[in-house]
């Protein structure tokens, strides 16, 4: 299984290509996520995009960019009729990186509650990653 | 101040209209004019997500859109109201005289329609129904975000459009 991707990126514009293809830039991990863009899409479209890469992939967690954009509200109408999947949004490298550096999942029953507990992990190194940097005058 | 803007958006709630428009526009409310929004608790809980603080977002059938609809226009913050599909716009224009321009934002590819711009794809019902809006008065243009060229309708419906 160690070529199965376990994650969904789901974004705006090239937002996940370009998260994906960071991510393989800096681990050299190439076979974790699914980059998806709802590039041309309206909201039943990306849920059913959503839907049918999952189902294809077994990927269990999504991790989506905006809490307010059409790609997270998709996920969140998936969730509520699939509470065996987790979403994670507002995404950025540092979660991606953790969950990614994580590890593949054991194969087996605690695939996914593995899988389940390292995006929990991913959302919280996401967020404390954001830093307000100012310069001191020279 | 009143609505600034009357909106087409088959997504709703998204980061066009939140930030895109709402912020420019300085908006302090939104309107969801959507039957089956307006009928689903766990549907208005996902859009209220979408909203930020300070801005207050209220669900309307187009019933109801129609009676609230001076009060929103008396309302002293900029607001936006929207659809999510050409007819649902086409009633409460009808309805609710006074709307005086509409901005299609975005309708996107689905079975049976025929794509017009990358973000406009339409059913020849949806190319009548946005003629009639324009024919009945009302100024049609069609821009994804503040920063885009307004299209006049004719514009893409007859010709030039530039994908």
């Amino acid at each position: 299984m160690s070529d199965t991707p376990i994650a969904i990126v789901l974004g705006h514009g090239r937002v996940a290509e370009g998260l994906v293809s960071a991510v393989e830039r800096i681990t050299g991990i190439t076979d974790r996520f699914i980059a998806l863009s709802n590039e041309g899409l309206g909201t039943s479209e990306i849920e059913a995009m959503l839907r049918e890469r999952m189902e294809a992939t077994g990927a269990r967690v999504v991790f989506t960019d905006l809490p307010a954009g059409s790609c997270n509200f998709a996920a969140c109408r998936l969730l509520r009729v699939r509470p065996d999947i987790v979403v994670v949004t507002g995404v950025n490298l540092p979660a991606l990186l953790h969950f990614a550096a994580s590890g593949e999942p054991p194969a087996g029953e605690g695939r996914d509650a593995s899988a389940f507990r390292v995006a929990e992990e991913a959302a919280e190194r996401g967020a404390a990653s954001m830093r307000f940097l100012r310069g001191k005058p020279a | 101040m009143t609505i600034e803007l009357y909106r087409i958006d088959d997504r709703l709630i998204h980061g066009q209209v939140v930030v895109g428009w709402g912020q420019p526009l300085n908006v302090g409310f939104i309107v969801l004019v959507d039957d089956a929004v307006a009928a689903s608790d766990w549907e208005q809980e996902l859009y209220r997500m979408g909203v930020p603080p300070g801005v207050d977002l209220y669900f309307a059938s187009v019933k109801e859109a129609v009676e609230g609809m001076q009060a929103w226009r008396d309302d002293q913050r900029p607001g936006i109201l929207l659809t999510g599909d050409v007819e649902t716009m086409r009633r409460l224009t009808a309805a609710a005289p006074g709307i005086a321009a509409v901005n299609v934002g975005g309708i996107h590819h689905r079975s049976g329609r025929a794509e017009k711009l990358r973000y406009v794809f339409l059913t020849p019902d949806e190319e009548r129904g946005l003629r009639a809006l324009q024919a009945g008065g009302v100024v049609v243009t069609v821009q994804d975000v503040p920063s885009a060229r307004p299209m006049p309708l004719r514009e893409l419906l007859d010709g030039g459009a530039q994908k």
